[in-house]
């Protein structure tokens, strides 16, 4: 009885959450069209989103592109469909691997990066100072951050997919007969220009979503050192989710526009 | 205190609230122009409640609050923004912003306030002349972190000052710090109050300092005024409510 309980106030709380994280969206658009607009901090941002995240980006992409060719290989082969490899590696990880492990990864690095520095600037009242002093601090903080992971997520992913291909590469030409060049050639003739415009959208999405949970989670933390804590941590989890929501709705989205 | 001077600061009947927790129950004052009013009260009396009250980052349920002649309830941004530059806050931890280096914590509220001081081409004589103010000019190049907790209050006092305030809110400006220290911060905030002739509501538990900077104390109590005069009227205060303040 109490555990029925307990699990009705997380899904009611799941679902304040979401009530409270699309107020705070909306308030986004709308100081997002209201001058002036912090050019500056923008910026920085930018550069710290892609600097934060660029190395962990490359990496996974790398070894995804390694282990899903490594992997793939024997099933291929058993079916005598080895040709289809480039066909198989550039589909998927343009489509989908690409985009969510990369939105992951950077969930666990600029989400929670994110709230904890916003959440430590709440505790230690340098928001409220911000807002003394006649700056709006959701235009200053708030806005230039998800707008800057926006914009960076579709170049990490694309970043991340073309280290992907590589590490799919590397694995074929010790392998087997597949010269770089030829394997390249082979994924590229194969992808179409709309298995890249869902990818991209979904990017932005995937981005906007990580800045605005981690802009949310450290914009409402909860005083003291605990809060901060939280306010890093609740965001990856909270971020991660939304993300895998996010994508499953996109699949969908695509899916029926396509085939129409 | 004669009433014939200009008040800067009006409250009238202030009610807050958090849940069921009455924080303020109504509570009345005054501030006079180049007045320095020292508020005492118990921890959680809501006396840091009271001061965000005037400057906006706490709404009230009821009662009215006027800066300048200017009622707070119905404002606009743009005059929030005017009004802001005119009211200092000087946060108890001093809130300096620890991404930015001491020049850029004191450019930072320069930049929204054209309307009062035009565009600024070079901000460098005015953050170095307001780190002078606090005696701290050799640390226009550092970082927060990089200062001691008394330095970083003195830094952010040179941040508020920088807006040339008419009225400053310090919220215990000298607690947490070294008896030199403190006496140093009180000492800075007298100067401030004579060069500029700012009125000031300072926030304090620090008897010392209550003593040297007041030119009247109030004492909150159970969320209302409870009493109010001079230093000496309260030091010698029968009421053993009073008396409890200021154990000798
Ligand atoms: N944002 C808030 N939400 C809920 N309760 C709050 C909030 N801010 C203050 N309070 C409550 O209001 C009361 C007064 O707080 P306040 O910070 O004004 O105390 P104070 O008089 O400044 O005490 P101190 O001398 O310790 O700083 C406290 O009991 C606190 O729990
Ligand atoms: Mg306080």
């Amino acid at each position: 009885m109490a555990y029925h309980f307990q699990t009705k106030t997380k899904l009611s709380s799941i679902f304040i959450e979401f009530g409270d994280l699309s107020y705070f969206a909306t308030r986004f658009f709308k100081e997002l069209f209201s001058f002036p607009f912090e050019k500056k901090e923008f910026l920085k941002q930018c550069y710290q989103v892609g600097n934060r995240s660029l190395q962990l980006v490359a990496i996974t992409g790398f070894i995804i592109g390694l282990v899903l060719t490594l992997q793939a290989r024997p099933v291929l082969e058993e079916f005598g469909a080895v040709s289809m490899m480039p066909n198989m590696v550039g589909i998927s990880i343009i489509r989908e691997l690409g985009p969510v492990i990369t939105a992951l990864v950077c969930a666990g690095r600029i989400a929670s990066g994110i709230g904890a520095e916003i959440g430590a600037m709440r505790v230690t009242e340098q928001i409220d100072a911000m807002e003394v002093s006649g700056t709006n601090p959701f235009k200053y903080l708030v806005v230039t951050r998800v707008l800057s992971t926006t914009l960076m997520m579709p170049m990490l992913v694309a970043f991340g997919d073309a280290l992907a291909l590589i590490g799919s590469a590397i694995i074929e030409n010790f392998n087997g007969d597949a010269s770089f060049m030829l394997y390249f050639n082979e994924i590229f003739s194969i992808l179409e220009f709309s298995d890249f415009i869902p990818a991209i959208i979904k990017s932005l999405f995937f981005g906007f979503a990580i800045g605005l949970v981690g802009c949310y989670k450290g914009f409402y933390c909860e005083k003291g050192t605990v809060g901060v804590g939280l306010a890093a941590n609740s965001a990856v989890v909270f971020a991660s989710l939304l993300l895998f929501f996010i994508d499953f709705v996109a699949v969908f989205m695509f899916n029926i526009f396509y085939t129409n | 205190m004669d009433n014939s001077r200009e008040t800067v600061v009006e409250i009238k009947n202030l009610y807050k609230s958090f849940g069921d927790h009455h924080v303020l129950n109504g509570v009345n004052l005054n501030l006079y122009k180049s007045e320095n009013l020292v508020v005492m009260g118990k921890s959680g009396t809501g006396k840091s409640v009271l001061i965000k009250c005037l400057v906006g980052l706490i709404t009230p349920d009821k009662g009215d609050v006027s800066i300048l002649g200017k009622k707070l309830n119905h404002l606009t941004t743009k005059d929030w923004d005017a009004l802001r530059s005119e009211v200092g806050f000087l946060f108890q931890g001093g809130a300096l912003y620890d991404s930015m280096s001491v020049r850029e914590n004191l450019e930072f509220p320069l930049r929204h306030h054209r309307e009062k001081f035009g565009v600024i081409k070079d901000t460098t004589p005015r953050v170095m002349a307001a780190l002078e103010s606090v005696g701290l000019a050799n640390t226009i190049d550092l970082m927060p972190k990089e200062l001691s907790g008394g330095m970083q209050k003195r830094v952010a006092l040179a941040r508020t000052l920088i807006l040339e305030p008419k009225i400053i809110l310090y919220d215990e400006p000298t607690t947490g710090l070294d008896p030199i220290t403190s006496r140093e911060i009180v000492e800075l905030i007298g100067k401030v109050q004579h060069t500029y002739g700012t009125s000031s509501i300072i926030i304090t538990h620090d008897i010392d300092c209550a003593k040297v900077i007041s030119d009247r104390v109030v004492l909150l109590l159970d969320g209302i005024n409870y009493t109010e005069g001079s230093f000496n009227d309260l030091y010698n205060a029968k009421d053993p409510r009073i008396a409890a303040f200021f154990k000798k």
